[in-house]
């Protein structure tokens, strides 16, 4: 489930505009109805979902383990230890790298994919739902797909290139290649998802718009430069706030494929947080560091958020 | 950056989302028998198409002909016994029960769950709503993996570790429905609703009789993207399940890979069959998965 700080934000943003219309007025007997209907769901969601947020926070200040009940405080040292951590460190380095790759590309694509979607010819259907498919996959029914695709002795991957007089690649084997084929194999599950964000802006983009351009002289790359691409601001910043939230939280595909491996070379942090927390690699009694590492994760996402949503405002041009 | 700028649903409108209308079709002379477009989408379509089909060839070749280089792209004869070994290998049955019945709880109950808060939140003007509600959203900011190790602990103490259970109940209601279905009850006329009321009705009455009935696409959309999350969630079920009779069926797959991983012709066969019916579901209703993806953003 990809839900996080930038759809908060797009909710908190909705919930500010209706603030500002003014109440009617409370009726005898709205509050005992109102808080009928909302309980069954406000009861669940404080329980897995507030008191999470707030135990995690006091994990974070304890030594714990999954399985004793025994957690004394250590106040900050969870914390302070992250910075001496070569393995955090490291998991931390990927995720950017990841982040750099895997942003620009699947939205670079996706931006030229949507375009070409978005043409009135024969079979336009057939190849939207090509292109979409892949919303669909599992992350694992997709990990399993790629660990053949790019299998080194038999994979249809290397025969392809083999034709085109490159490789063989080592492919996830490969310390230097295992990243780069995990941005393959995820650009490949998002592109669908963020072809179909792409596709309903341009949608949106009045025909006039791009017709007065055509009667003013503008080229086609000229129009595309100056109207398109200014319109397709907002979907743009979304997408790159939705993305990079879901790229700093990779975890199935690396769990699945590549194990983290070879030697760490696809660890990321949320793996790493899993290893710590959940096996026995640590001794299980890393969970309150996990949970440290977790929060810090979490408060890089919402200040990557937020200044995506600030640098974005300045440069997104809006037309509604 | 104002409130309306923000929302997807504000630069969408709903009734151009894809496949629908608003298409541009560029008048231009033609050099070629077809549309030049075509030698774009074409290889496009195929890129993407082409690690399925490799997966469904595969899974119809005998284990020598998968064992080949350079790989063989059409076997000849099918070996249609690939889908009835693998699914005899492991228990594929019990893990499509497994996961439906999650899958088909968790949709129903956050329809109905989620409807009932959302009518409150849009509707009836209750003490504390305000600040509730911005709590509830306060949630939407932390993400599963942050609050991993409390949810497990919680779900521990409440003795459903390794059962369906713990998939189930923490998923029962999902703050994202809330928010999308009080954003679409904001939008319906209220009209008809205070007549309702001028003649009686009471407040159920009133939700199940004329709200929900006008709120088909918001429920197919919140439907059949709830189920999409459930049915193919992994990180979860990995770390409350262990026992395989509980497994969904991304834990089955997962597993059978590691038991069979040169097995490559049984284990595409598997990996077929775990993905048709989340396919087909989502051929059958695309436009509400795309309408949920293009108007709130809702990735599976």
């Amino acid at each position: 489930m990809q839900i996080s700080a930038g759809r908060a934000a797009v909710a908190a943003a909705d919930e500010a505009k209706h603030r500002r219309r003014g109440d009617k007025g409370r009726r005898p007997g709205d509050s005992l109805a109102g808080w009928l209907f909302v309980l069954p769901s406000v009861v669940l969601i404080v329980i897995f979902g507030l008191v999470p947020i707030v135990w995690g926070f006091v994990l974070s200040l304890q030594k714990a383990s999954l399985i004793s009940p025994d957690r004394p405080f250590v106040g900050i040292d969870n914390y302070t230890k992250i910075a001496h951590d070569p393995l955090a460190i490291q998991a931390a380095q990927h995720a950017v790298t990841y982040t750099f790759l895997f942003v620009p590309i699947s939205m670079g694509l996706a931006m030229f994919v949507a375009i070409a979607l978005n043409r009135k010819v024969a079979l336009i259907r057939t190849y939207r739902l090509a292109v979409f498919i892949p919303v669909a996959v599992s992350t694992i029914a997709t990990g399993v797909m790629f660990l053949w695709l790019f299998d080194k002795t038999f994979g249809l991957a290397n025969f392809v290139l083999e034709k085109a007089g490159l490789g063989p690649f080592g492919w996830f084997d490969s310390v230097k290649g295992a990243l780069p084929s995990v941005v393959i194999m995820t650009v490949w599950g998002w592109l669908g998802f963020d072809a179909i964000v792409y596709l309903a802006a341009l949608q949106g983009i009045p025909a006039q718009l791009v017709e007065a351009a055509a009667v003013d002289g503008a080229g086609r790359w000229s129009t595309f430069r100056n109207v398109t691409l200014p319109l397709l601001g907002p979907a743009s910043l979304l997408l790159m706030v939705w993305s990079t939230i879901s790229a700093i939280q990779l975890f199935d595909e690396v769990f699945f494929v590549t194990k983290g491996g070879p030697v760490n070379a696809t660890s990321v942090p949320v793996f790493y947080i899993f290893k710590l927390a959940f096996t026995s690699s640590y001794g299980f009694g890393m969970a309150g560091y996990a949970a440290a590492l977790a929060y810090l994760l979490f408060v890089v996402i919402m200040l990557v958020t937020l200044f995506q949503f600030w640098a974005g405002g300045k440069m997104v041009h809006y037309s509604a | 950056m104002s409130a309306t700028t923000l929302n997807p649903a504000a630069y969408v409108d709903p009734r151009t989302l894809p496949g629908e209308v608003g298409m541009v079709e560029s008048p231009r002379k033609r050099w070629l028998p077809f549309n030049i477009w075509h030698l774009v989408l074409f290889p496009m379509a195929l890129i993407m198409v082409v690690p399925l089909l490799w997966v469904l060839v595969s899974s119809l070749e005998t284990l020598n002909q998968t064992r080949h280089f350079p790989p063989i792209l059409w076997p000849g004869t099918f070996q249609w016994s690939n889908y009835p070994n693998a699914f005899n290998a492991a228990p594929f049955g019990r893990y499509f029960i497994n996961t439906t019945i999650v899958t088909v709880t968790v949709v129903a109950s956050n329809l109905l769950l989620c409807a009932l808060a959302a009518y409150a939140f849009a509707r009836i003007d209750f003490w504390g709503k305000k600040v509730l509600y911005f709590l509830l959203l306060a949630t939407l900011m932390v993400p599963l993996q942050v609050v991993l190790v409390p949810t497990f602990l919680i779900v521990k103490d409440l003795h459903m570790l390794d059962s369906l259970a713990a998939l189930i109940v923490p998923n029962l209601a999902n703050v994202f429905g809330i928010f999308m279905l009080t954003q679409f009850f904001r939008t319906l006329p209220i009209e008809l609703e205070e007549a309702a009321r001028i003649d009686g009705a009471g407040r159920l009455k009133i939700l199940f009789t004329i709200v929900l009935p006008l709120s088909g696409p918001a429920l197919a959309t919140l439907g059949v993207i709830q189920f999409l999350w459930t049915w193919n969630d992994f990180l979860w079920p990995l770390i409350v399940i262990q026992t395989p009779t509980n497994f969904t069926i991304q834990l089955g797959l997962m597993n059978f890979q590691s038991a069979h991983a040169t097995d490559t012709n049984l284990l595409m066969a598997a990996n077929v069959m775990s993905t048709i019916p989340m396919l087909v579901l989502f051929i059958a209703a695309q436009r509400w998965f795309i309408r949920g993806i293009a108007t709130q953003g809702l990735k599976g």
